[in-house]
């Protein structure tokens, strides 16, 4: 299994989780214990609160329950249809949590900026659907999963073209 | 405290006065400190030639820069404009008051962002105990005046005075005397407003209402409260997560909205007086779009908790539960007709997106809007004679449209390519609805001819998701 890269994806999700304003860069990563002179529990708000320099936040890797590292397919413009080339991550996500039912996990359903916040949202809800659903046609109890949408509100990528359109477009799934 | 829990804004002058009475305690509405300075009576609008006619076409855009936080903007574009000349004299003694209360300002600043008036420039001293000469003011082309005066009472409070004239008639309107605690000043200079707009046009004046919005800084995003001419403005709710779809109560005193403070879209309704607030749906999947049904019994709102998503009623608490809409397609964005027994709705049943209605409890849909494949967000003038809808133009371009209910007419309000959101002022007159300018989301407010607009000037924030509240504050 791939222990590494989940451990660490956790950490980098859970520190953006916490609020910081960009994705946390590889770079960082050792500055976290360095600085830190007045840890505060994750969870405690503190960080969301736009602490100075000297904050940080420490992170339980245990605790992170709802960051593990995101498996992402995506779609084709106002399409919910999951496409041939993400069955192979379908497959392997549908067979590990198969075998592991105390697992749950959820598929967070997005879109790109063109368009209704409302009908993007609904239309990230039936992508969630949509891989919820191959999921659990491949042996996923359905109480183990559970389809949300952030409609157009979360983009992966910034920008106004294609390129970041089709980054945009996309279902997550998340552990928890 | 004005803008309490049984605030009517009612038309008799005696329970105007009796409501402004109870102004006492702690002002939830308003909060001084927020107004310090966005007030700029210099940077009024210029005043007009004396020589102009009385009835002006304007075939100009007047800008007039405003050095305040957030504030609706004067677009006039378009030609045939008619606007009425209003002369209004500073109010005696409104210096004396404090920084909030440059009432003739602000008077003046509501009257010309309706589009329905012109202000005449009045070097002169008035009040309301004055007799200006009907004939001059005739001969300087002025409709009306207006003068009036602000005075300590001995409680501590503030007697606002004033009095309307007809100049062409060379008639005595009356005038009304508005007592109020110091953070409401600036409500009282919007109710003397109102009186006039009301007075002069026939229609109720939308000036002491309130708007909400979402505004999106640096990766936060605060729902916000603000008088309609956008100042005045005060935190509702501040999330690092995103915040949409607020609607306000038809009693005006709690916001619905939907927050991802969860990880997903969860509707909570919070008062916004005491800031107490409810998760009113929070089921498996995402709950969005709430809207309350006119008597502000019930909510109205889209779950995905069966899978797709479909639209469900509930009591204003989250209770009774019932399923409106059975169908395998999206249906969302739902708004009550104003008689509170058509629901008007988005659906893609027929393949893209349009707008359809149905009983309000359910029942066969009828499809409204046909022109172009993508129809969203509607919104139902109080009337209920006018939707208001975005329409995805065949370039990609989502514009703010309206519709002619009766015979289906459809007009387009603007010329511009992101609008989103729109919503009806509760007196029918103007739509506010978010768009995009010089690369950041912008509000903008419109007549329903689309002639003239306003746009919400704010520093360095993203602000989108308006919502007009009701007259009730």
């Amino acid at each position: 299994m791939k222990r590494l890269p989940l451990i660490f994806g956790a950490l980098a999700v859970t520190l953006f989780a916490a609020g910081c304003s960009s994705p946390v860069k590889l770079d960082d990563k050792s500055d976290v214990p360095i600085e830190s002179r007045t840890p505060t529990p994750a969870g405690a708000g503190g960080a969301a609160q736009g602490a100075g320099q000297s904050q940080v936040t420490t992170v339980n890797v245990d605790k992170s329950a709802t960051t593990s590292v995101a498996r992402i397919v995506y779609f084709d413009y106002d399409s919910y249809v999951v496409k041939d080339e993400f069955r192979p991550l379908i497959e392997s996500q549908a067979k590990r949590l198969a075998a592991n039912r105390n697992q749950r996990a959820t598929i967070e359903g997005h879109t790109d900026e063109r368009g209704g916040r409302e009908y993007n949202l609904a239309l990230g809800q039936k992508r969630a659907e949509a891989v919820l659903k191959s999921l659990t046609l491949l042996g996923v109890a359905d109480t183990q999963l559970e389809a949300v949408s952030f409609g157009k509100e979360r983009p992966a990528v910034q920008g106004s073209d294609e390129a970041a359109w089709a980054k945009n477009r996309r279902a997550e799934l998340k552990d928890r | 405290m004005v803008g309490g829990r049984d605030f009517d804004v009612g038309h008799s002058r005696e329970h105007y006065r009796g409501a402004l009475l109870h102004g006492d305690g702690p002002a939830h509405a308003y909060n001084a400190r927020d107004l310090t300075a966005r007030i700029a009576p210099d940077s009024m609008p210029l005043p007009t030639t004396l020589a102009s006619r009385r009835r002006l076409c304007v075939a100009l855009t007047s800008c007039v820069a405003l050095p305040a936080w957030a504030q609706f903007r004067v677009e006039i574009s378009g030609v045939g404009a008619t606007q009425l000349p209003v002369a209004i004299a500073r109010f005696r003694d409104e210096d004396k008051a404090g920084p909030n209360a440059a009432l003739s300002a602000i008077i003046r600043a509501d009257l010309e962002r309706s589009g329905q008036f012109r202000n005449l420039d009045v070097a002169a001293a008035f009040d309301e105990t004055s007799q200006p000469s009907m004939s001059e003011w005739r001969g300087r082309g002025a409709d009306a005046f207006v003068a009036g005066s602000v005075s300590r009472l001995a409680d501590g409070r503030w007697d606002v005075r004033y009095k309307l004239w007809d100049v062409v008639k060379g008639q005595d309107l009356g005038g009304q005397s508005l007592a109020v605690v110091t953070a409401d000043l600036r409500l009282a200079a919007h109710r003397v407003a109102d009186a006039v707009y009301e007075r002069l046009t026939g229609d109720k004046g939308v000036f002491a209402t309130r708007i909400a919005y979402v505004t999106r800084a640096a990766n936060r995003y605060t729902l916000r409260i603000t008088d309609a001419d956008g100042e005045g403005g005060q935190v509702a709710l501040t999330s690092v997560e995103a915040i949409i779809s607020p609607a306000w109560s038809p009693d005006g005193h709690e916001l619905a909205y939907v927050s991802f403070e969860s990880q997903k879209a969860v509707v909570w309704v919070q008062d916004v007086a005491s800031g107490q607030r409810r998760q009113v749906a929070n089921f498996r999947g995402s709950n969005s779009a709430p809207t309350w049904s006119p008597d502000g019994r019930q909510l109205v709102l889209s779950l995905s908790r069966d899978g797709g998503t479909q639209l469900y009623s509930m009591g204003r608490d989250g209770g009774a539960l019932k399923r409106l809409t059975q169908s395998n397609a999206i249906d969302t964005e739902a708004v009550f007709a104003p008689d509170g027994r058509t629901l008007y709705f988005v659906s893609d049943r027929g393949g893209g997106p349009q707008v359809y209605r149905m009983p309000a409890s359910g029942g066969n849909a009828e499809r409204v809007t046909f022109a172009g494949a993508y129809n969203i967000s509607p919104a139902v003038s109080p009337d209920g004679r006018t939707l208001a809808y975005v329409a995805r133009l065949g370039g990609g371009a989502f514009r703010l449209h309206t519709m002619d209910l009766a015979g289906g007419n459809v007009l387009a309000l603007t010329d511009t390519n992101d609008d989103e959101s729109p919503s009806f002022a509760p007196n029918g007159k103007l739509i506010i609805y978010a768009s995009r300018a010089q690369g950041r989301d912008v509000l903008m407010t419109s007549t329903l001819d689309g002639r003239i607009k306003t746009r919400l000037l704010s520093s360095g924030l993203d602000v989108r998701e308006p919502v007009w509240g009701p007259f009730n504050r």
